[in-house]
């Protein structure tokens, strides 16, 4: 790809004279995403057991975009880990099987159901399953000795996130400790960890989730069908939509409805509510993002909006 | 910058919005830095409400604790205050990015705060900025932490400075106020080698939003544009394209699949400079020379390409070249050395002494290395050179010896800040202890250890 762009508007942003036929990386998503790939490849130098945590969800599908694009034509030398809930919607798994095969990936499940049946885990009264992925992670982690987990926070998402180093470091129980990250300067990211040790890595820091929707549009990354509207038998609570599934459904006095609706979040179907929209395409949902007055998580993520500080504490707890 | 930025217009579909979306906007990273109480969080705050970046949920938030807290008018600042253990202390101790966007450009900031730990913020946030916003209040004037601030931005080799003198309304808008500020700033700057168009002073009311978005009237002695218009206009130099080509080796990519059975290419992102098929390249530290044959991209083989991408080179010879190497163009090439004269800023708790081992993080290669010799401290307002001290303190910035157990390719900071600038590590402990810069980057710390 060369990037086509006038070069008198590189001597305008450099402030000199033209400088013939060097294409400037004029567009912000071009510098993000060569941070990202830089990222990648320090990682695959650095360690020895990368992994990337996979959802699902728009953010961990641009990463494995991403990690594609750092080691082509080689293929991508880790492989993907998946949290499982219990809660995932259908077409997320298959979405997410899909992916692996088609570009002949390494999938690690770890089953929070199977930690329920034999007892390690108990059911919460809320039924909510997010907060139970914390042991099934570190115990993954653990068991493959994966010593770099790629995650797809971003800086953006919420204020807790906002102080996250690209490279975070994680104690032997997963915790992160804001008084031990240590400092990033220019683009030299310190890798070394102890043993029981390991980095998390977050190469979208720096993007925000409309830089993340403007690089799905022009990387034609195909995203699984719930970020898009379609039909849905939905019921209303909390001021969200939630759809019934083996979770739940509705209680008394939560009519079911049909709606056009999408989901801006992907994640415990028990908590993860729709939006009503009628963004059918990338581009719609370009327009749809840029005139939100409300952020993806206060939108649509239930556990999220329990406490300003739920994010921070589910960090500390090693769950992000 | 091109007066007219290609936009599209779009309807939102849930809210019939008209929304006006960038078709591409090129991106600014810059850092914020300022005394305790000047107004950096408020400002930062106002930046950000006021391009639209903070939304209503996180709004609501900042209403509900303002008034929890008895005010009458939401204090934007609570926009930035990050984690809790600092909002219950009331301060901010570490860098904070915070992103925003307008239709002409989009903003990266490194917020960081200004208190006892401030070299050390400052110094990781200006490590990647091209421009900084410094602050001070209108009242105070340039206080001794401003020529720090400013020193080590300078020492960073921050392109370009802006000074937002704040608080302007509690001096009554006072053009004499701005303009005695400005001159002894801007006189400062000059002193640290900043040409006079590289520096730009504000006067800005961060309260109350005079000249941070919009011009004010209530200063119409002043002339200049406001911050954020300023921020969108002001050229960015880019990745250096004129500087030698230099590209460390993070990675080598030898698929040894059926389709490719012989590629082998060293995947890096250009730290400077430009690199095209055909051009003779030096692998160092080893010296061996070769042509390279192919630059790949992850969207196909390009002619060329410059500064800041991330691309995989091929090289007409099979050398014997891997993770941490750097390519460099064959005419003008690092130098190879295992002793490096450094300036060196200190991070870490425990203090710097001759004779600590550490390793050395450059580029893509980790080497060990003794701390031969401390040679100087300099004095923190101007940087200039005060004694030859016996240890460096968290928060100092010296002169530094290093013996390397292996030779690396070195610039010198002041001519390329990527292969230039290297990480202390505790080898034990795996923490960064400083930032170090190749040579003397400084023309006043040059003089100094001349002295
Ligand atoms: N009058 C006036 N007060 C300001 C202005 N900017 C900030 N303040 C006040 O100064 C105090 C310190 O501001 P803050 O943003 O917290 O400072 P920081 O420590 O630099 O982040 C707060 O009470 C602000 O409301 C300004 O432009 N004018």
């Amino acid at each position: 790809m060369t990037i086509d762009t006038p070069t008198d508007r590189l001597a305008e942003l450099s402030g000199e004279a033209a400088l013939s036929e060097i294409p400037p990386q004029a567009d912000n998503l071009d510098a993000l995403e060569s941070e990202a790939i830089h990222i990648f490849r320090e990682v695959a130098g650095e360690f020895d057991r990368p992994v990337i945590l996979f959802s699902g969800g728009k953010d961990s599908t641009v990463l494995v975009h991403l990690a594609l694009k750092a080691f082509r034509p080689a293929p991508v030398p880790f492989p993907l880990l998946h949290v499982d809930t219990g809660h995932n919607f259908d077409e997320v798994l298959q979405f997410r099987d899909d992916l692996v095969a088609r570009h002949n990936l390494r999938l690690v499940v770890a089953r929070v159901q199977d930690y329920i049946d034999d007892g390690r885990l108990t059911e919460r009264p809320d039924g909510t399953r997010n907060p139970l992925q914390t042991t099934p992670l570190l115990d993954a982690i653990g068991d493959n000795r994966f010593d770099a987990v790629f995650g797809g926070g971003r800086r953006d998402e919420e204020r807790a996130r906002a102080k996250e180093r690209i490279f975070s470091l994680r104690n032997a129980f997963g915790q992160w400790d804001p008084r031990r990250q240590r400092p990033e300067l220019w683009n030299l990211y310190n890798g070394k960890h102890r043993a029981g040790e390991h980095m998390r890595v977050f190469p979208l820091s720096n993007w925000t989730e409309l830089d993340v929707w403007r690089y799905i549009q022009r990387e034609k990354i195909e995203l699984s069908h719930l970020y898009y509207a379609h039909r849905r038998e939905v019921y209303s609570r909390d001021g969200m939509w939630l759809t019934a599934g083996p979770w739940g459904g509705p209680a008394e006095g939560e009519p079911v409805e049909e709606k056009i609706v999408r989901y801006r979040t992907i994640g415990d179907g028990s908590c993860t509510g729709a939006v009503e929209s009628e963004a059918y395409t990338v581009d719609d949902v370009i327009a749809e993002v840029a005139a939100s007055r409300l952020t993806e998580r206060g939108a649509t993520r239930a556990d999220d909006r329990m406490s300003e500080a739920a994010m921070e504490d589910r960090k500390r707890e090693g769950y992000f | 910058m091109t007066d007219e930025t290609e936009t599209l217009t779009r309807t939102a579909p849930d809210s019939g919005a008209q929304v006006t979306l960038p078709v591409h906007t090129d991106l600014l990273r810059l850092a914020t830095a300022g005394s305790v109480d000047d107004g950096k969080s408020t400002l930062v705050g106002r930046l950000l409400h006021d391009t639209k970046s903070v939304l209503a949920d996180q709004l609501d938030a900042v209403h509900r604790a303002s008034a929890d807290r008895g005010m009458s008018t939401p204090d934007l600042s609570l926009l930035v205050d990050g984690l809790r253990a600092e909002r219950e202390q009331g301060i901010t101790i570490d860098v904070a990015y915070r992103y925003f966007a307008t239709p002409k450009r989009t903003f990266v900031l490194a917020d960081t705060p200004g208190h006892v730990q401030y070299t050390r913020n400052t110094v990781t946030g200006a490590s990647t900025a091209q421009l900084a916003v410094l602050l001070v209040d209108a009242r105070k004037g340039v206080l001794e932490q401003t020529r720090r601030h400013a020193a080590v931005l300078a020492l960073l080799g921050v392109p370009r400075l802006v000074l937002a003198v704040n608080k302007i309304d509690m001096v009554d808008f006072d053009e004499s106020v701005y303009t005695r500020i400005s001159e002894e700033f801007t006189e400062h700057a000059r002193a640290l080698g900043y040409t006079d168009d590289a520096v730009v002073t504000i006067p800005v009311s961060a309260l109350h939003g005079d000249n941070v978005v919009e011009r004010s009237e209530r200063t119409p002695w002043y002339s200049g544009p406001a911050l954020l218009e300023h921020l969108e206009t002001v050229p960015v130099a880019p990745d250096p394209h004129d500087a030698p080509f230099r590209m460390p080796v993070q990675y080598v990519i030898r698929p040894r699949t059926a389709d490719h059975p012989d590629y082998r290419g060293y995947a890096g992102q250009i730290s400077a400079g430009v690199v095209a098929e055909g051009d003779e390249v030096v692998v160092l530290p080893a010296g061996a020379r070769s042509r390279v044959s192919k630059v790949d991209t992850p969207d196909g083989s390009v002619a060329r390409a410059a500064a800041g991408r991330s691309v995989t080179v091929l090289l007409e010879d099979d050398l014997d070249i891997s993770r941490g190497d750097i390519l460099a163009t064959a005419e003008t090439t690092p130098r190879v050395t295992d002793e490096l004269d450094a300036t060196v800023c200190w991070l870490a708790e425990k203090p710097l002494q001759p004779g600590t081992r550490v390793l050395v993080k450059h580029g893509a290669r980790t080497v060990q290395a003794m701390l031969t010799e401390l040679s100087a401290r300099f004095d923190e307002q101007e940087l200039s050179h005060v004694d030859t001290p016996d240890a460096l303190q968290l928060n100092e910035i010296g002169r530094i010896r290093l013996r390397t157990a292996e030779p690396l390719p070195v610039d010198d900071y002041a001519d390329d800040k990527r292969t230039g600038s290297f990480l202390l590590i505790d080898p034990s402990e795996g923490t960064t202890l400083g930032a170090g810069l190749v040579g003397t980057p400084l023309g006043p710390l040059a003089s100094a250890v001349a002295q």
